[in-house]
C-alpha cells in the first residue's frame, strides 16, 4: 500500500482517519508545517496527517491575555496578531527551520506546543508547556477530548495540557489550543561582557541573574561563535561574548542597566545593543544560528544545572572539532560535533552523569539516529509510566511510532 | 456526599494492618523510631479527621507517620499487595477535601519530612522534603534575598508537598505562575512502591512531562516525597495602590486597562461591599466603606519601574473614575492595605458562624455579569455572599455565609456553591482555580468535561495507580475500572502494533 497524505478540515475527519487507521493498525505521521520531522527517531513509515488546514485564530482577548488558535495556523500568523497589540508569546518560540532544512514552511502552534518549545526566556517565563492553557485533541483512540480552559488560572482536573506539550504527536493529535500571551516589553537592551571564558562567563551570568535587575536571558557565544553573528557588534568584537537581556518599561530599562554595569564592573569589557541588534542576536541564539555554519555537525541540545557548565563544557572540548555555545545562563549548552558513528553519544551523556540534566541529540545522520537514543535515556519507572501512557492514549501505537524513542 | 463504600474485608482486617505497619516502620526506621509513627486510637485519630473542608469527617483507619521515602515506598508497596487504600496528608488545609480521610484507608502523614535538604543559590533553587511549609522556604534564603514565589494564603502551615499535590496558587501567580511553573523537580513513590525522580536542578527533563502532570493531580498520582523548587530574587521594592469604585464594572474594567496597558502587577486583588466592610472591621485597614468595589494593585521591581507603573496606574484608574485613591508610601502602610485582604476569610468568620468558600475562575470581562447573577442566586438562597477575587487572572473566591447549626443550611449553602460554580463554567470559566476539585467539586466535574474527557484523564490515572488505591473518591465523580478503560473498540484485526523498537 502506497503511503497516503491526509489533510483532514474537521475534527470528524480527523477522527475517522485515526480510526480507520486504528483498525488496519497503520502508522500515521502527524505534522504541522513539517519544519520539525527531523526532531526525534524516524517514525515508521505510515500515512501522513497533515494540521494545517485546521488554521485560523479563533478568540483573542489581550485584556485577558489569552489566545485560542487551531493547532495549523502559522505561528508568523500569531505573533503578527500579537505585535499589533503589544503582545506576544512570553516562552519566545525559537525558529528550528535552518537547523533542519525546512525554511520553506511554517511552524504551526501546534507543532510549537508539541515540541515544547522555548527560547532565551525560558529561565524567566517558562516554556510552551508554561503557557498552554487547554486544548482539544483527537487521541490514539479517535475521540475527541478537551483538558484545561481558556483562563490563566485553572486547576479542575488533572493537567493534561502538560502531557500534551513535548509528547511530539504520540499520544493525540491537537486541533485547538489556548495560550496565555503577555504585554511585550517596551524597551529592549543587551550588556555584552566581552572576553571571558565559559567559568567566568558562567559565574557572571549567575551574578546578574541572581541579582534584582531582572535580567531574562543570559548567554554566552566563544568567539568562533560570536564571529558568525550578523550583528557587527558581535561578529566584530572578535573576542568571546557573555550577553545579558533586560527589558521592560523605559525608565526601569535604563536604571537596571545602570546598576548592571557597576555589578559587573570588573568582570570585562562591556558594550551594550540597542532593541534592533537586540531582536537579531537573541533569535540567533534560540535559532541555534551560531552552530549551523557547521554544516555536517551533529548538534546536542542539554539541559543541565546551569553552574555545572563550565565542567561540562571542559570536557565536551576535548573532542575534536567541537563546538559550543550557552544559553539559559549556562542551563542550556548546544554543542555540535564532527558527526561521526554514534555523535558520541556515549560520551555526551556520560558527561551529564554526575551533575544530572539531559542531553537531546538534535540533528545527525539517519545511521546515528539508528543506533542512539535521541532522547536522554529513563529509568525503568519512567520508561514503564511512558509505555503506559502511550498504550492508554494511543493502544493501536498508530500516532507517530518510534518518534520518542 | 458519597465515598466509595468502605471494603468489609478491609475493615476486618484492621488489626492486622495495624501491626504490619508498625513493624515496617520499625525495620525500616531501626529502633525509637516507632513511638507514635503509627497512630491508631480513635482519640488521637481525630486529629486527622478533615482538612480545611470541615464540613467533611471521616476517621481513617489508621494514620502512619514515616520519616524517610524508603518507609514510604515500604507502605506502599505493602499497601499495594494487600489492596489497601491510602490518602496521603500533608498539612491538611485543602479547602476541597482532598485529604479527607477514607475509612477503610491507611493516611500517610509527612509531618515528619520537615528538612531542607540543600539550599543552591548558584542554582536559584532549594531542594527540600514535602512537609516543610510554603513559607519556610522563603525563610530560608531570606538572608540572601531570595524567596519561593507562589504564596498561598495558608502558607504559614500547608506543605510544599501539598502545593505540589494541589498546583496551589497565590495573590502572585499572575507575574510569577502557580506552583507548577516554578516546580522544577520530584522525588515521588508510586503506588506499587517504586521510587521515581523526576526532572531536578535543570529545565524541562525530555519525555513526557509527568512532573507537570503529577502537580496538580492532588493525591491520586503518588507520594511526593522530595521536590526542588525554583527560587527567586526578591523584587527591590513593592508598593501597592487602593483604588475605589462606585461602580464595580469599572472596577474591572480597570483591571483589564491595566492589564492592556502591558502591565502586570505583582498582585491584583478585588473586593466587593460586603467584603470590604467585614474586613475594615476587623483590621481597620483604612478601607473606603462606601465604595462597591475595592481593587488593591499591587507593583514589584526596581524602585524606578515601581514608582513609574504606580503614576500610569493612577493615571488609568483616575481615566475609569476611581474615587478613592492611595498609594502606600512606606513597608508599613503596604502591609496595612493587604492586612484586610489576607485576613477577608476569618473576618467574614467573624460575621457569620460559618462560611463556605467558592473558588471559580471566569474570563474577566463576565465579570459584572456573574456578580449580578451572583447576587440573584444569594436572594434567591437566603444567603449572604462576599467577594474577594484575584482580579488579574479571573479567579473568584465567593465567601457564603451560613449557620451550620440550623438544619438544611450547608445544605443549601452547598447548593448555592455549586449554582455559582455552575456559572463560572457557563461563561468560559471553570470550576477552580487553586483549591483543587477534592470530594467537593467532583460531582460537578460534568459541568466542565464530557464523560470522554474525564475518560482520558482516568487514564493518566490508570498508568500511574492501575487498582484506584490512591486517594479514591475525589476528583472523579465516577472511577471506572482501568480495565474498562482500557478497552477499544475494535472492527476486526489485530489492534496492537507489532513492537515499536525501543532503547
Ligand atoms: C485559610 C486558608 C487559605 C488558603 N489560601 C489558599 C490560596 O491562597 N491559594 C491556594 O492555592 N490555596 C489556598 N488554600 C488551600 C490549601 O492551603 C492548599 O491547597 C495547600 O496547597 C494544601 O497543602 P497541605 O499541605 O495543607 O495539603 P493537604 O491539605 O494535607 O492535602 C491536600 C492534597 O494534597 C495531597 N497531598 C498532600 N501532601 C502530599 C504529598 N506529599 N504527596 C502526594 N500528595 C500529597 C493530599 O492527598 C490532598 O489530596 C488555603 C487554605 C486555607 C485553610
Amino acid at each position: 500500500m502506497t503511503n497516503q497524505l491526509f489533510k483532514p478540515e474537521t475534527t470528524e475527519d480527523l477522527q475517522d482517519i485515526v480510526n480507520e487507521a486504528r483498525e488496519q493498525s497503520r502508522p500515521l505521521l502527524i505534522q504541522g508545517g513539517g519544519t520539525k520531522t527531523g526532531w526525534g527517531h524516524t517514525p515508521m513509515a505510515g500515512d501522513r496527517v497533515e494540521t494545517k488546514k485546521f488554521a485560523g485564530i479563533d478568540l483573542y482577548e489581550p485584556a485577558e491575555l489569552v489566545l485560542t488558535a487551531k493547532s495549523g495556523t502559522p505561528i508568523s500568523d500569531i505573533e503578527e496578531l500579537l505585535a499589533d497589540h503589544a503582545q506576544h508569546l512570553a516562552f519566545e518560540p525559537p525558529d528550528f527551520r535552518g537547523l533542519y532544512g525546512t525554511v520553506r514552511s511554517s511552524q504551526t502552534l501546534g507543532g510549537i506546543v508539541a515540541c515544547n518549545l522555548s527560547g532565551s526566556r525560558r529561565i524567566q517565563a517558562g516554556a510552551a508547556r508554561d503557557h498552554l492553557l487547554g486544548f482539544e485533541a483527537v487521541s490514539g483512540r479517535g475521540e475527541l477530548f478537551k483538558s484545561g480552559g481558556r483562563v490563566v488560572k485553572n486547576v479542575t482536573g488533572f493537567d493534561l495540557s502538560k502531557l500534551m506539550a513535548g509528547s511530539f504527536g504520540t499520544l493525540a493529535v491537537m486541533t485547538s489550543l489556548s495560550v496565555k500571551v503577555m504585554p511585550a516589553p517596551e524597551k529592549t537592551r543587551t550588556l555584552l561582557i566581552l572576553g571571558l571564558d565559559e567559568t567566568q562567563a558562567v559565574r557572571a551570568m549567575t551574578t546578574a541573574l541572581q541579582s534584582p535587575h531582572e535580567v531574562n536571558a543570559a548567554a554566552y557565544l566563544a568567539a568562533t561563535q560570536g564571529r558568525r553573528s550578523s550583528v557587527s557588534y558581535v561578529s566584530g568584537a572578535g573576542q568571546a561574548i557573555t550577553a545579558l537581556r533586560i527589558q521592560g518599561p523605559g525608565p526601569s530599562v535604563s536604571a537596571r542597566l545602570e546598576e548592571l554595569y557597576r555589578l559587573l564592573s570588573d568582570a570585562g569589557d562591556i558594550e551594550e545593543l540597542h532593541a534592533h541588534n537586540s531582536k537579531i542576536l537573541w533569535q540567533e541564539i534560540g535559532n541555534v544560528a551560531p552552530l549551523l555554519p557547521n554544516r555536517t555537525a551533529a548538534i546536542w541540545r542539554m539541559s543541565l544545572p546551569p553552574t555545572s557548565s563550565p565542567a561540562v563544557a571542559a570536557r565536551l572540548k576535548t573532542l575534536e572539532g567541537a563546538e559550543i555555545y550557552l544559553d539559559w545562563g549556562g542551563g542550556l549548552v548546544w554543542f555540535a560535533v564532527p558527526d561521526c558513528g554514534d555523535a558520541d553519544a556515549k560520551f555526551v551523556r556520560a558527561c551529564l552523569e554526575e551533575c544530572g540534566g539531559h542531553a537531546t541529540l538534535m540533528r545527525s545522520t539517519e545511521e546515528a539516529k539508528a543506533c542512539v537514543p535521541v532522547f536522554q535515556p529513563q529509568s525503568t519507572e519512567i520508561a514503564a509510566l511512558t509505555m503506559s501512557l502511550k498504550s492508554n492514549f494511543d493502544p493501536a501505537g498508530i500516532l507517530n511510532p518510534g518518534r520518542m524513542g | 456526599m458519597k465515598m466509595p463504600a468502605p471494603d468489609k474485608q478491609i475493615l476486618s482486617r484492621r488489626r492486622q494492618i495495624v501491626g504490619d505497619l508498625e513493624a515496617i516502620i520499625a525495620s525500616a526506621g531501626g529502633s525509637g523510631l516507632t513511638a507514635g509513627s503509627v497512630i491508631s486510637d480513635p482519640i488521637s485519630l481525630k486529629a486527622y479527621e478533615c482538612d480545611g473542608l470541615s464540613a467533611y469527617r471521616q476517621l481513617p483507619m489508621v494514620v502512619v507517620l514515616p520519616n524517610s521515602t524508603h518507609q514510604v515506598s515500604d507502605i506502599l508497596r505493602y499497601c499495594h499487595e494487600h489492596q489497601v487504600k491510602v490518602v496521603a496528608r500533608g498539612s491538611g488545609t485543602s479547602l476541597s477535601g482532598g485529604a479527607l480521610p477514607l475509612e477503610d484507608a491507611v493516611m500517610i502523614g509527612l509531618g515528619k519530612f520537615n528538612k531542607i535538604i540543600e539550599i543552591d543559590y548558584g542554582n536559584r533553587c532549594v531542594v527540600t522534603q514535602p512537609g516543610v511549609s510554603n513559607l519556610a522556604i522563603s525563610e530560608a534564603v531570606a538572608e540572601k534575598e531570595f524567596y519561593y514565589a507562589p504564596d498561598p494564603s495558608s502558607q504559614i502551615v500547608c506543605s510544599i508537598g501539598g502545593n505540589v499535590a494541589e498546583n496551589s496558587g497565590g495573590v502572585h501567580c499572575l507575574k510569577y505562575g502557580l506552583t507548577t511553573n516554578n516546580v522544577l523537580g520530584a522525588e515521588v513513590v508510586l503506588m506499587n512502591g517504586d521510587v521515581m525522580r523526576l526532572g531536578g536542578k535543570h529545565l524541562d527533563p525530555g519525555g513526557y512531562d509527568l512532573l507537570g502532570v503529577l502537580t496538580g493531580s492532588e493525591g491520586l498520582l503518588g507520594v511526593i516525597t522530595e521536590v526542588t523548587v525554583r527560587i527567586l530574587r526578591r523584587p527591590v521594592i513593592a508598593r501597592a495602590v487602593l483604588l475605589g469604585f462606585s461602580e464595580l464594572e469599572a472596577a474591572g474594567d480597570c483591571v483589564g486597562a491595566i492589564i492592556g496597558a502591558g502591565i502586570i502587577p505583582g498582585g491584583m486583588e478585588m473586593m466587593d461591599k460586603p467584603a470590604i466592610h467585614a474586613t475594615e472591621e476587623f483590621v481597620q485597614a483604612g478601607y473606603p466603606l462606601d465604595a462597591e468595589a475595592l481593587l488593591i494593585v499591587e507593583l514589584d521591581g526596581p524602585q524606578v519601574e515601581v514608582d513609574h507603573l504606580i503614576d500610569r496606574v493612577e493615571e488609568i484608574a483616575r481615566g475609569l473614575g476611581a474615587d478613592y485613591m492611595r498609594i502606600s508610601e512606606n513597608e508599613k502602610e503596604r502591609e496595612l492595605f493587604w492586612a484586610g485582604r489576607k485576613n477577608a476569610f476569618p473576618a467574614v468568620g467573624r460575621l457569620s458562624p460559618d462560611y463556605y468558600c467558592m473558588d471559580g475562575t471566569i474570563p474577566r470581562s463576565r465579570l459584572p455579569e456573574v456578580i449580578s447573577r451572583m447576587k440573584e442566586l444569594s436572594k434567591e438562597f437566603g444567603l449572604e455572599v462576599a467577594n474577594v477575587f484575584h482580579a488579574g487572572d479571573g479567579n473568584l473566591h465567593p465567601l457564603i455565609l451560613y449557620n451550620a447549626n440550623t438544619p438544611g443550611e450547608l445544605e443549601k449553602a452547598e447548593n448555592l456553591g455549586a449554582e455559582i460554580l455552575k456559572l463560572c463554567v457557563e461563561v468560559g470559566g471553570v470550576l477552580t482555580g487553586e483549591h483543587g476539585v477534592g470530594v467537593e467539586k467532583r460531582d460537578l466535574m460534568g459541568t466542565m468535561f464530557t464523560e470522554t474527557d474525564l475518560n482520558h484523564q482516568q487514564r493518566v490515572k490508570c498508568s500511574f495507580d492501575p487498582h484506584s488505591l490512591l486517594n479514591p473518591g475525589k476528583v472523579f465523580p465516577t472511577l471506572h475500572r482501568c480495565a474498562e478503560l482500557g478497552r477499544v473498540h475494535v472492527h476486526g484485526g489485530e489492534t496492537r502494533f507489532p513492537d515499536i523498537p525501543r532503547f
